[in-house]
């Protein structure tokens, strides 16, 4: 029998890295889940480079179930140093195989993730509008 | 040497160890006394004794006749021969029950109510102590049963059954041609508090031995002397005909053992526990800021204590408890296969995102202090780290 959590998902959620806030973010996605009540929270902070611009830093706040939590770590990963292009196409799906699996139960703690991500690079080029306006 | 880690467990309302005395007592009932309770040879009269003996035995603990007693396989089956058992026998009318029951009595009740009966819940406080002007509101000619559970698996909350009983009791009195039957899930209190089925004018009760220090796969249901249930099962005639099937007999050998010794130490215990358990509670609410305690201080069972932690996840902590070592449990949504918050704890007027953070720790006969001060170290620990995961430092 397979463990309710994978060794994996115990791993993130015991010891997870890119909890924390970003003062100066330059978009803040939110997601929030209406089952059981959870509220996760992206910090985006992007950077010039020659030609693009790509995601300097990443930062999450979950309240919620050990597998929010742990998915939440997961995605900061899989975006950090991508293009705000390239991280529009990760899912949940890149999500849940970083942890091997996830029980069925728990899949929708990996959506609240891609929400969070899609707010918050939703929320990026909104700002980015305004700052462009201003100019 | 490496020593390996002890594992600490507070979660005896989930189940307990079985104590060793009962197993031991059990031990000649597999292959030794073996014999069938109907067979009228030496082998079946040999089991047959020890059955009657064990029906003694559970029935001392709540002052009830032996002939009142009906053995089952579990709870769950004990609180549906009890509703519906009632029900079937009067055809038709109101079951009231309170919105903190177990969820065997909920969904046996539900579909009762798919089957045409009415059913009825009561409120409780915020403590989640039954209103009992709610029961004299509803209470009418048409109800048939009352089904309050003793003391809540969750909160700890102890109802005033006895109150209840009377109240049910006068009422029955002043309407002799419809009588309101009076039943009680006493699976948490039963061998720990007294419980006296007299005196508390209760006319059906269930209880079951792997909550307190017997095997599984045994419990009971008291049925006083002329209450009309109709049987589940049909069968053999076993158990008055009312729970037909060959008894799991090691398992009820091992029930009547675990209640000699429940009482003879429940004094003694329930002290020792009570102590513990306030140490915790206070413990908990001193050094976790933003910490609340579910159910009520002192109308508590001595085993219970039940938290509840702002900014947190519930089974966030049962995981990270559990890394540590420590079994313990949450009415947390996000631990329930459903996704549902604890019905219990939302009757007790809490809000969804209050009932997310709780925690339920249960002690035991082999609870000891070390260890709940070992819980007391650690906790604190892990509700901070969890709240800095949530970004509510
Ligand atoms: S976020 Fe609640 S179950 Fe995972």
């Amino acid at each position: 029998m397979e463990p309710y959590y994978s060794k994996k998902l115990i791993k993130r959620f015991s010891n997870p890295k890119n909890f924390g806030l970003i003062k100066d973010a330059d978009a803040v996605g939110s997601a929030g889940n209406p089952k059981c009540g959870d509220i996760m929270k992206l910090y985006i902070k992007t950077e010039k480079k020659p030609k693009k611009e790509v995601i300097k830093n990443v930062k999450f706040h979950t309240l919620g179930c050990a597998a929010a939590i742990a998915t939440s770590d997961v995605i900061c990963d899989l975006i950090k140093g991508k293009t705000l292009k390239e991280a529009a196409k990760v899912s949940y799906k890149d999500v849940m195989s970083e942890l091997d699996y996830l029980p069925a139960v728990k899949k929708h703690c990996s959506f609240l993730a891609e929400q969070a991500l899609k707010d918050a690079i939703k929320n990026y080029s909104k700002n980015e509008g305004k700052k462009s306006k201003k100019k | 040497m490496k020593k390996e880690k002890s594992k600490i467990y507070f979660d005896y309302a989930a189940t307990t160890p079985v104590d060793p005395l009962v197993l031991k007592s059990m031990t000649p009932y597999f292959s030794k006394k073996f014999g069938n309770t109907v067979s009228f040879h030496s082998f079946g009269q040999e089991a047959k004794q020890a059955l009657e003996e064990s029906r003694e035995r559970v029935a001392e603990v709540i002052f009830a006749k032996p002939e009142e007693i009906i053995f089952t396989s579990s709870a769950t089956e004990s609180n549906n021969l009890a509703l519906k058992g009632a029900a079937f026998s009067r055809k038709k009318g109101k079951i009231i029950i309170s919105s903190i029951e177990h969820s065997c009595i909920i969904e046996t009740a539900k579909w009762l109510e798919s089957q045409g009966f009415e059913v009825v819940k009561l409120k409780v406080d915020k403590y989640g102590r039954l209103i009992l002007e709610d029961l004299q509101r509803k209470i009418d000619k048409k109800t048939i049963l009352v089904s309050i559970i003793h003391a809540s698996n969750e909160i700890g909350t102890i109802q005033p059954i006895k109150k209840v009983g009377q109240l049910i009791k006068k009422f029955n009195n002043k309407n002799p041609e419809s009588k309101i039957y009076f039943h009680t899930d006493a699976v948490q209190s039963f061998g720990k508090i007294p419980i006296n089925v007299n005196e508390m004018n209760l006319d059906l009760l269930t209880a079951s031995s792997h909550k307190m220090y017997g095997p599984k796969g045994a419990a009971l249901l008291f049925i006083r002397n002329n209450t009309k249930i109709t049987p589940l099962f049909h069968g053999g005639g076993q158990e008055l005909g009312l729970r037909p099937s060959t008894v799991n007999l090691p398992a009820i050998v091992g029930f009547g053992r675990a209640c000699l010794i429940a009482e003879k130490n429940s004094i003694k215990e329930n002290a020792r526990l009570i102590k513990l358990r306030d140490k915790l509670i206070s413990g908990i609410l001193k050094k976790i800021p933003n910490s609340h305690l579910n159910g009520h201080l002192s109308e508590r069972l001595p085993n219970n204590a039940n938290f509840r932690f702002d900014f947190v996840e519930g089974e966030s902590i049962v995981l990270q408890l559990d890394l540590m070592g420590i079994a313990a449990s949450t009415g947390s949504a996000c631990s329930s296969n459903k996704l549902e918050p604890s019905h219990v704890l939302l009757a007790t007027g809490l809000k969804h995102e209050q009932v997310h953070g709780s925690l339920r720790l249960t002690l035991g006969k082999w609870t000891e202090e070390k260890e709940v001060n070992y819980l007391l170290k650690v906790l604190p620990e892990i509700i901070k780290n969890l709240r800095k995961i949530s970004g509510n430092r």
